[in-house]
């Protein structure tokens, strides 16, 4: 599935990493802790988190990471969505919390 | 120049996980005993003890280095220090401004208390102390220098509330005047596995909450005197001053 058929499904916001919008999903992972989303996400998943620092970016980079999305309407911080836009990673926002969002991604990958 | 003996990392008993037993008084002799010259008053979230602290401890001859352990919103917990009384209630203010309105409980997280020198309870902070505030790791760097402060990420080498357990690296803008490792460690250990950080300056503390523990890790600066802006030169390496881990 492309981002932009996840975007429309969820109703979620573009923050930044408009030219990544094309890359393909395979799947979902949710995790806040970045140490574990290093060691344990999948190349091409999209990924959920309330996480807003800059190192997100560098973590979804190393894991070929499709996307990110930012849960509660948090906030990206300003060197998070320009590190979003160099790498290429869409950053995704939505007002609802972790559970719900993770699952309607579920059904929608289904 | 000479060899001070400085632990920067002491809790009192304002924070709620600082033993009762760490009232001002006790501390400063404590540290005597223990033959620190330099502490450091690091309380969860609040400076509201440093006041106090550096009188009790000018007496004895001690040099208190007075500031807090902050968390920031990603739940790293970072020491700050701060020169006088001016840039202390400064940033004090922030603290007040940015921690949530939670209230504490007594019976799970313990009592947060200031109390004066024979150990009247003068002041009570209901508000969580423990809490992350609502400003980012980088917010309060800056916040903090530019007050003219030291910025420091604690305990770094713990696999709770440090800035490799929370972001899982360093960040690439990292503005850190030092790095802390805690007592279970040695910097040389540390730097075996992460010989990414060779560049900063390691200092190595007690993070005590309870008497025994004050002094139990502590840092040599080499120093011409025990002053704010001494020991800022020695964590910079400036002018021959330096320190030393023994």
């Amino acid at each position: 599935m492309k981002i932009t058929d996840i975007i429309t499904g969820l109703n979620l916001k573009v923050v930044s990493g408009h030219n990544g919008l094309s890359n393909e999903i395979t799947g979902g992972y949710v995790s806040d802790l970045l140490s574990d989303v290093i060691g344990n996400a999948k190349e091409g998943q999209i990924w959920i988190t309330l996480q807003t620092h800059q190192n997100i970016i560098a973590v979804a980079s190393l894991k070929d990471i499709s996307a990110i999305i930012i849960v509660k309407g948090l906030v990206p911080e300003v060197d998070t969505v320009e590190k979003s836009n160099i790498e290429k990673i869409p950053l995704l926002s939505t007002e609802m919390d972790t559970f719900n969002i993770a699952g309607r991604l579920f059904e929608l990958l289904r | 120049m000479d060899f001070f003996r400085a632990d920067l990392h002491i809790h009192t008993v304002l924070s709620p996980c600082g033993d009762l037993e760490m009232s001002p008084g006790n501390i400063v002799s404590e540290a005597a005993f223990k033959g620190l010259d330099i502490i450091g008053i690091t309380d969860h979230n609040t400076t509201r003890h440093c006041d106090l602290i550096t009188k009790m401890a000018s007496e004895k001859g001690i040099y208190v280095m007075q500031g807090a352990e902050v968390t920031t919103k990603e739940e790293v917990h970072c020491l700050a220090f701060f020169e006088n009384t001016d840039t202390l209630k400064k940033f004090q203010e922030f603290l007040d401004a940015s921690l949530p309105e939670i209230k504490n409980d007594p019976s799970i997280f313990g009592y947060q208390v200031q109390v004066d020198e024979d150990e009247n309870v003068v002041y009570e902070e209901s508000r969580l102390l423990i809490n992350a505030l609502y400003r980012s790791i980088k917010e309060t760097a800056a916040y903090i220098h530019s007050l003219n402060g030291l910025f420091i990420p604690a305990h770094i080498n713990r696999t709770k509330n440090s800035i490799y357990s929370q972001l899982g690296f360093l960040p690439d803008n990292l503005d850190a005047d030092a790095l802390e490792v805690s007592k279970t460690t040695t910097p040389e250990q540390f730097l075996k596995s992460h010989p990414e950080i060779k560049d900063f300056t390691l200092i190595r503390s007690s993070d005590a909450h309870y008497l025994n523990d004050i002094g139990t890790a502590f840092t040599s600066f080499y120093i011409n005197a025990p002053t704010f802006a001494e020991i800022g030169m020695a964590l910079r390496g400036e002018n021959g001053r330096k320190i030393v881990i023994e």
